[in-house]
């Protein structure tokens, strides 16, 4: 299959997208008064868990730290046997090896690693490719790239394309997020544009946000991109997976989402397979939710892994 | 890796979300008979017209109701008459504010009370009683709360008076909320009130009854009387000064018959077959969110609902289809469940009228879709439905059907568009969507209604009047218009 090529017309058309946010507000706040309880509250809990990608980003991760989490991701709960493992871990790029080490070949849990100069991508393209060709050879199954937003606020389109359609190349056979740094693009208007122009680039995950700036994911934005992505596979065909990221942090939210996909896109995006949570004290309040309904008593939070 | 189909693509949204059931169980106590409320008091009334009010999503009988004859109508109208003369329109503005401030907020304490009461009697989701009927109804009362001191400032160089004794009477779709519509306004003018509440939805004046008892509203100044049209004529027939009604256009027309020629006020706030009008550079995802508040809030059984969806031509087929998409979603069934958002229909006779006009739309070339959800098989159910392949000479596109039944309509220029909103007996209210400023507010000036809603639709706010033209009666409720008629102006010679 030849890579997408860039158009001016291609542009426009993704440039042209309107959303009203009073509108996108007032669906979102009927989403968040959904009413999710018992054996429904139980299998999306555990869909949930499912779909984490258990993140640690921060300059002072060690191997040690990767490790933890990895087992952490593998099992998340010694006590319960009945539950997933988490969709992937997210890691730096130096740290893939350690994750590849602790996972095994054939893992359930993916490794995902940041590269393109992550969070900022203000570095040059020629590192940025060589930054994701080496992440994949190191053992990384999906790469989540960054946009350069200060090129795409300059309305610089075409940079932006080709450097999606490169990383996706570079990509080889692992999957690649693009992350769009929503809280950085400021309006639902560009969000939109922007989630166009990286499906037409060839995403096969839209992200909201590195989880560096404020707002990362939000429900409204998320909204917008699942929209996007529901014209794209209306329009094209492809399926094109979501990743909210960041601010993730409590079960109740997560089923907000949820509920946000169902009835966005329907059952064929319920499941790790198009669908992630970027977070990483997520799965620990996930899992203290399932052990409350089987319980039914809130247990300590001291149960659970600080991992 | 991207996933190519080899098939039309399509996404599954019909039972893509199964939840359990989610009931709203706060305890409520429904008695088994009510009378009615006159002079402060709850009375029996005599028992020779009793009649079940019944929860429509079961079909099952909640309570017997009394019905009014006209000898207790009268009483009630005297007992608000000595009321207003004795003590209301003689207590000073601020004390009377002071009344409508705690209605207010017994009203959202009790608010969970008064949520399922409604959606047990109406079979409008328990979502929509809990965050938007019973709010509302206080806002109301809030909201003219703080007039009732300054209602000088409202008639510049004069000073506002009372009329006096107001009858009203109400509909059922919005029982709580119309009866704080009505209510509120006349006494924080200074009238009193005999109000007679739908006869399929009484129990939530019921509640406000008791309410009014706990904040020591004066005897009198509130007076509930039961019962069906008889009784409503009873009441506009008596010694009122102004009758306030909202229903259909037919008994609005009976009223200003029977009033003819008497000083008694009026205003009619009546039906409507508002037009939704969707330009093709709206936000068009945004938009079929609109026309599924207008259409599906409430079961449709909206006055102002957007029942005629008029699309411009070009997207007129893609929209249908996002629309269908956003339809499937919508989950139908148990008004007590805190996720249904489309209830019962109120009535085993409103169900039939709609079922009827589905039969005519259907006999008159209309192409007639349904949503594939489930309904339950006992109770009152319609699913969503859309109509197209209509025109405007259609019966389904002119008559107000009050129920979840969407007749879609397309245009080609804003003029036509204009054009065809306009052809039709009713004027309440309207909506346009455009990301286009300038062409929102054009085509919004070039409507006939009382209402216009701008890339949004059925959006209530106390300070905002409310009330149509033409066909969809006169006079506003909400808003600084809203005093007016329970004003009389005194000029200082």
């Amino acid at each position: 299959m030849s890579p997408p090529v860039f158009t001016p017309a291609l542009a426009r058309e993704c440039r042209a997208a309107h959303v009203d946010l009073q509108a996108i507000l007032q669906r979102v706040s009927k989403v968040q008064k959904r009413s999710i309880k018992t054996e429904s509250k139980v299998r999306l809990l555990h869909l949930a868990l499912s779909m984490v990608d258990l993140t640690t980003l921060e300059g002072q991760d060690t191997p040690g730290r990767v490790r933890a989490l990895c087992t952490k991701a593998l099992r998340p709960h010694a006590e319960l046997a009945n539950i997933p493992s988490t969709a992937a871990v997210c890691v730096y790029p130096n740290l893939v090896p350690v994750a590849r080490e602790a996972l095994g070949k054939n893992s359930p849990v993916k490794i995902a690693a940041v590269a393109t100069g992550f969070p900022a991508g203000q570095t040059p393209i020629e590192t940025r490719l060589e930054e994701v060709r080496r992440t994949v050879a190191m053992g990384a199954d999906e790469i989540d790239m960054v946009i350069a937003r200060g090129a795409y606020l300059a309305g610089e389109d075409q940079q932006v394309f080709e450097e999606i359609v490169a990383v996706k190349e570079a990509c080889g056979a692992a999957r690649l997020k693009v992350i769009l740094e929503t809280g950085e693009l400021g309006q639902l208007d560009t969000v939109a544009a922007a989630s166009r122009l990286a499906m037409h680039a060839g995403a096969d995950f839209i992200k909201t946000s590195t989880g560096k700036i404020s707002p990362a994911a939000t429900l409204p934005v998320t909204l917008v991109m699942l929209e996007a992505i529901r014209e794209h596979y209306l329009e094209t065909g492809v399926r094109v997976g979501m990743k909210p990221a960041g601010g993730i942090r409590t079960a109740k939210q997560a089923l907000h989402y949820l509920v946000l996909v169902a009835e966005t896109l329907g059952s064929d995006w319920m499941t790790n397979e198009w669908f992630r949570f970027g977070a990483s004290s997520l799965a620990t309040d996930l899992l203290r939710q399932i052990v409350r309904r089987e319980e039914g008593i809130y247990p300590s939070p001291r149960r659970f892994s600080v991992d | 890796m991207s996933t190519k189909d080899e098939s039309t693509p399509r996404l599954k949204l019909s039972g893509a979300l199964d939840l359990s059931p989610a009931p709203e169980r706060y305890p409520v106590t429904i008695k088994e008979r009510y009378g009615h409320f006159v002079n402060g008091a709850f009375i029996d009334g005599n028992s020779d017209g009793d009649f079940p009010t019944i929860n429509p999503a079961t079909g099952k009988v909640l309570s017997t109701i009394a019905s009014a004859t006209e000898t207790e109508v009268h009483a009630a109208v005297k007992a608000a008459r000595t009321a207003y003369d004795s003590v209301w329109s003689k207590m000073s503005g601020a004390e009377r504010g002071k009344y409508l401030y705690r209605i207010a907020r017994r009203l959202q304490e009790r608010g969970r009370e008064f949520a399922v009461v409604e959606t047990m009697d109406n079979g409008k989701p328990i979502r929509e009683t809990r965050d938007v009927d019973v709010p509302l109804a206080a806002q109301h009362f809030f909201y003219y709360a703080g007039w009732a001191d300054k209602l000088d400032y409202t008639v510049p160089g004069g000073t506002a008076a009372p009329v006096g004794v107001a009858g009203q009477v109400i509909p059922w779709n919005f029982p709580l909320l119309m009866a704080a519509w009505k209510i509120a306004p006349a006494l924080a003018c200074g009238n009193t009130v005999v109000l007679k509440p739908a006869e399929t939805t009484p129990l939530t004046a019921m509640l406000l009854a008791e309410i009014f008892q706990e904040v020591g509203l004066p005897p009198g100044v509130v007076n509930f009387v039961n019962g069906a049209g008889g009784t409503g004529a009873a009441l506009v027939n008596s010694d009122i000064d102004k009758i306030a009604f909202t229903g259909s256009t037919n008994v609005g027309r009976i009223i200003m018959r029977s009033i003819a020629g008497t000083k008694k006020r009026a205003t009619m706030e009546l039906g409507g077959k508002g037009a939704h009008i969707v330009f093709a550079d709206a936000s068009l995802d945004q938009a079929v969110e609109g026309c599924i508040d207008g259409i599906f809030f409430n079961q449709g059984h909206v006055c102002c609902a957007g029942s005629r969806l008029l699309i411009e031509e070009s997207v007129h087929d893609e929209f249908i289809e996002r629309l269908q998409r956003r339809i499937e979603a919508l989950r139908v069934g148990d008004p007590l469940d805190k996720n249904t958002d489309v209830g019962a229909i109120n009535s085993a006779e409103q169900l039939a009228t709609i079922n009827r006009y589905l039969e005519i739309g259907q006999a008159d070339g209309g192409t007639m879709w349904q949503s594939p959800c489930s309904i339950p098989s006992e109770g009152f159910f319609v699913r969503p439905t859309l109509f197209t392949n209509v025109q405007q000479s259609d019966t389904i596109v002119r008559e107000e059907i009050f129920g979840p039944v969407l007749s879609v309509v397309s245009f080609r220029t804003p003029a036509e568009a204009v054009k065809k909103a306009n052809d039709s007996e009713y004027g309440l209210a309207a909506g346009v969507w455009s990301e286009k400023n300038a062409k929102l507010f054009e085509v919004a000036h070039a409507l006939n209604a009382g209402v216009i809603w701008a890339n949004g639709y059925n959006l209530f706010d106390p300070a905002s009047p409310f009330g149509g033209i033409r066909h969809s009666g006169f006079g506003r409720e909400g808003g600084v218009a809203g005093l007016w008629p329970y004003i009389q102006v005194e000029v200082p010679a």
